[in-house]
């Protein structure tokens, strides 16, 4: 039954990306190409959405436990390494090349279009590789 | 600037925000969509109800949104305007990278980008920069390249 928060949530997001058009994969590139014609609009999305969370996120981690569950999964590690800097640098250069991040190429499956498909398919095979490549590593550490 | 568009981005910031906070309240977790990806890739992890359904969720508020305000003719998917051939390499090389690249780095947009800086996350603030600046660059090089 709880699960029906995480629907909800999925839609809110859902509807989030859609309202701001970051669905548009030449909507984000256009944010990007800073020396051309500059879209600023991504910084308004991500600063609508941080203000939000820098708000609540303070508010609802001080109870004990979330609503549903026995408590709060989060991100464990403090330091930077070497896998966050080159992990979000190899993200970066994917986004760019095709305007697409996980959020708005799945939020684009419904549209059942052959490119959003072919795209989500090789983010799963790459999430796969660098999943097995990360767990491989953090073994050794 | 002309395809700037401060207040639907403002609004629909917010509502990525309510979402995530929803998430969190309700779940305790992140709503980083590479990380709730990545689950599904853990052997350990039994929990995958909650995954599926943020997902469905996801695609049926971007699809109903778009078909009763009619935005579909917004969607560009080929920003650099490139022939077929071209586009879908891109698109190949562009998911094998973000896949890649947002689970060896612990998050994306989303994760980092929204989650991670709500938290005010030292490491998630490192990330979206790094990723802005690689993403940054790499536009300008493919538009250099293209000569457009």
């Amino acid at each position: 039954m709880q699960n029906i928060f995480s629907l909800i949530s999925g839609i809110f997001f859902g509807v989030g990306l859609a309202v701001s058009n970051m669905i548009s994969p030449a909507k984000i590139v256009n944010f990007l190409d800073i020396t051309g014609n500059w879209d600023p609009s991504l910084a308004f999305v991500m600063g609508g959405a941080v203000i939000v969370t820098a708000l609540t996120f303070r508010l609802i981690l001080k109870r004990p436990t979330p609503i549903f569950s026995g408590g709060f999964k989060l991100p464990e590690k403090v330091d930077l390494d070497a896998p966050l800097i080159s992990g979000a640098a190899i993200f970066g250069m994917g986004w760019a090349l095709s305007g697409f991040c996980p959020g708005p190429a799945i939020a684009s499956i419904g549209f059942l279009d052959e490119k959003v498909l072919i795209f989500v398919i090789t983010l799963l095979i790459g999430s796969l590789i660098g999943k097995k490549w990360f767990s491989r590593n953090s073994d050794v550490n | 600037m002309e395809n700037f568009t401060p207040i639907s981005a403002g609004i629909g910031g917010i509502l990525i925000g309510v979402a995530a906070s929803m998430l969190l309240l309700t779940h305790g977790r992140i709503a980083g969509i590479s990380s709730i990806l990545g689950g599904f890739f853990e052997p350990n992890e039994n929990n995958k109800t909650w995954r599926i359904l943020f997902f469905t969720g996801l695609i049926m508020g971007s699809s109903i949104y778009v078909i009763i305000a009619e935005r579909f003719s917004e969607i560009n998917l080929n920003p650099f305007q490139l022939d077929d051939q071209s586009h879908l390499t891109l698109l190949v090389v562009g998911g094998l990278l973000v896949g890649f690249g947002s689970q060896v780095g612990s998050g994306c947009t989303s994760g980092h980008g929204v989650c991670g800086l709500g938290r005010l996350s030292f490491r998630s603030l490192v990330a979206t920069v790094t990723f802005m600046i690689t993403a940054c660059l790499t536009v300008l090089i493919v538009r250099n390249l293209i000569g457009g």
